[in-house]
């Protein structure tokens, strides 16, 4: 394993001396999911590789507390790659990192650091994780303060037409996305204006939120160069789908998809209904990170094709979990589809309480509930509180209160960053909560 | 940049004079290099491995004339050409004009350590068939195996490590169908954390960096494996 790391190691300095790199980029991800880096030069690369660079995480979002603030951020050099925007003569390239204390153990405030030990954790118990991301997000014009984006088109679903101008942009980010080794399986003009749909090939979870992490900053930096702009707000527009990000899930045994069953009249496994019961039991507690901003909760309404109600089916989209129907019945592409994230959050961290909540399923042998197949959103909420289907929380501060309820959550994501995302959100709910908005001025400030 | 000293081929350096100065000693021994020390042409013949001297060095720095006098029967005897590198002092340079059919390459006495090692590196690189640096070509892909380096159509592929190892795998044993597991114990090597579809994973990552016109080099054998370029059987 270690030489195998010594080889690794010597690849990555030989690939900068030959391809001359000039800047290396040290990046990592703060509790929120923002991207953070720092470069050093080449020559310093080979010391970071063996002992990790230091730097002051005091001033990290989420990171440590000031009287421990020095942190160490190891590269891995799995991840190493140059970046597909550095000229001929000065090429950059980017490393992830994984943080750790001065001491050598893992920096509990490191979300990277916290998937790794999810993962770790089910291949113990023989399991991998593999998870393929749809991201959804808007192109607009440069944002102006305090007035409404403008989207470039009024494209829809699979449009192509000289309608969608936003094709090329979609067309130089794929390229770029494959230049790092980040496969795309389809891409298209989602419904809203604007509105596009890039969805990756599945991955390992801990290979997956690096790469949800690259596809951000691609999907951006290719908009910045033609003078526009890209977000992933989950709702950026009213009246409008807002962009989710559904995530494919399925576990491996080896070369065994541990969600399959040629028995079952779904093809599911007993491990995969665990898994699915642990998700749906658990899905309130962690919303909060699934979808971590105020805004998060306007695109969870019915209506939109946003999941609303706790539920699953295999073919309804307005379920919280969707089991798709696996092309060619192919036992090894028998996944589910977890329908609630949104593209803001922090991958790691979402999908290592995806993780846990599903383990936690299987561990605890839950009972997976019936399927759900009418069109939850025509149903009123008495005959499904009959059903005993409930609500994902309604708002940023009803997920704050599961969460804050949740033993689940608060061993999963660790006791550091637990308290910290508590203490973070529930002061963008007092300041979201205290704000007057346009909304209520246009309704009261002249009838009141 | 500090890298683990490489052992070029098994072959014997012949080093003139003994005993050799403790710097040069030093030297061929961090380079990684076998040598025996040598007093004399006649020594020489005497010590000659049954493969051959695979080079020589001289130091002219110390005796001049026996050091030549070493070289000339050396190159006397070995008509092939042993590469055969003379130090010199400062002062000596002049004798080098002299001499030129004696000796393949020279370094200044006192040397740097590192002058010295990739002087005699290169030198038994370029002699020993070594004029260009391994490669492994497949139409319009190359790799270079000392660089680690990928070329598709002259332009450069940045690959991982892993993406590298694979591709370099694949390459070398075009036509054939391995499995999954097979490129999993050959290229990974141990148990590795993501099982087989970890090869799944790193084929795909592969296809997209080597693009649309060439992700067809690696083809996928239905409930196989996977195949690189065309198969022997020419379909």
């Amino acid at each position: 394993m270690s030489e195998m790391l010594d080889q690794h190691r010597d690849y990555v300095l030989r690939t900068v001396e030959e391809r001359g790199v000039r800047l290396v980029r040290l990046w990592f991800t703060d509790v929120l999911g923002n991207l953070k880096s720092f470069a050093i030069s080449p020559a310093e690369l080979e010391n970071a590789l063996q002992d990790g660079m230091t730097f002051d995480g005091s001033s990290i979002d989420g990171f440590s507390r000031v009287q421990e603030s020095d942190v160490l951020a190891i590269p891995d050099p799995n991840t190493f790659e140059i970046l597909p925007w550095g000229g001929k003569d000065a090429a950059e390239a980017r490393v992830f990192c994984d943080i750790h204390r001065l001491d050598g153990s893992p920096f509990e405030g490191d979300p990277r650091q916290v998937l790794r030990r999810h993962m770790k954790a089910a291949h113990d118990q023989g399991f991998t994780f593999y998870v393929a991301p749809d991201i959804e997000f808007f192109y607009f014009e440069t944002p102006e303060t305090g007035k409404v984006p403008v989207p470039l088109d009024n494209g829809g679903y699979f449009d192509l037409t000289t309608n969608d101008a936003t094709g090329d942009l979609r067309k130089q980010t794929i390229r770029k996305l494959e230049q790092m080794g980040i496969p795309v399986e389809y891409s298209f003009h989602e419904d809203s204006p604007s509105q596009q749909e890039i969805d990756l090939r599945h991955t390992d979870a801990l290979t997956m939120a690096d790469s949800v992490m690259t596809f951000r900053l691609i999907v951006k930096e290719v908009a910045a160069s033609q003078g526009v702009y890209a977000t992933f707000m989950p709702k950026p527009l009213e009246g409008v789908q807002g962009s989710g990000m559904h995530v494919h899930l399925s576990m491996f045994q080896g070369d065994t998809n541990a969600f399959y069953s040629e028995d079952d009249p779904y093809n599911l496994s007993p491990i995969a209904k665990s898994f699915m019961a642990g998700l749906l039991r658990h899905a309130a507690e962690i919303t909060a990170i699934t979808n971590q901003t105020v805004n998060s909760y306007k695109r969870l309404v019915p209506g939109f094709e946003a999941p609303v109600h706790i539920s699953w089916a295999r073919n309804n989209r307005s379920g919280l979990i969707r089991v798709p129907v696996p092309k060619r019945a192919n036992p090894l592409a028998t996944r589910i589809e977890y329908r609630s994230p949104d593209p803001a959050c922090n991958p790691y961290l979402a999908f290592s309480l995806m993780l846990a909540a599903g383990m936690r399923g299987i561990e605890q042998g839950y009972e997976l509930p019936d399927e759900a197949d009418a069109n939850l959103f025509e149903i009123g909420d008495d005959v499904l509180a009959k059903l005993g289907i409930e609500q994902l929380p309604q708002s940023l501060s009803d997920a704050l209160r599961v969460m804050e309820r949740s033993e689940l959550a608060r061993e999963a994501l660790g006791e550091h960053i637990f308290e910290w995302f508590l203490r973070n959100k529930r002061d963008e709910w007092r300041g979201y909560k205290t704000h007057v908005s346009n909304f209520e001025l246009d309704r009261y400030l002249r009838s009141l | 940049m500090a890298r683990a000293a490489e052992v070029p081929g098994l072959g014997m350096l012949a080093v003139f004079s003994d005993p050799l100065s403790p710097e040069l000693a030093r030297t061929l021994d961090l380079g990684g290099y076998r040598w025996k020390a040598l007093a004399s042409a006649d020594e020489a013949s005497d010590a000659e491995p049954g493969t051959g001297w695979s080079g020589a060095v001289v130091d002219c720095s110390v005796d001049s004339e026996s050091g030549w006098a070493f070289a000339r029967a050396l190159r006397k005897r070995d008509s092939v050409g042993l590469p055969l590198l003379v130090l010199v002092t400062g002062a000596q340079l002049s004798d080098l004009a002299l001499r030129d059919e004696l000796f393949d390459d020279f370094c200044l006495s006192p040397f740097h350590p590192t002058e010295l090692e990739s002087r005699v590196r290169h030198l038994l690189w370029r002699i020993d068939g070594g004029t260009r640096p391994e490669m492994v070509e497949y139409g319009e892909l190359g790799l270079n195996l000392e660089t680690y380096q990928a070329y598709i159509s002259g332009r450069p592929l940045d690959l991982t490590y892993m993406e590298y190892e694979l591709l370099k795998f694949l390459a070398q044993n075009p036509g054939k169908v391995f499995t999954r597991e097979i490129l999993l114990s050959r290229v990974w090597g141990y148990e590795y954390y993501g099982g087989a579809r970890t090869v799944d994973v790193h084929i795909r990552r592969l296809r997209a960096k080597l693009g649309e016109e060439h992700a067809g080099l690696i083809q996928t054998v239905r409930s196989v494996g996977y195949r690189f370029g065309q198969s022997r059987w020419g379909h």
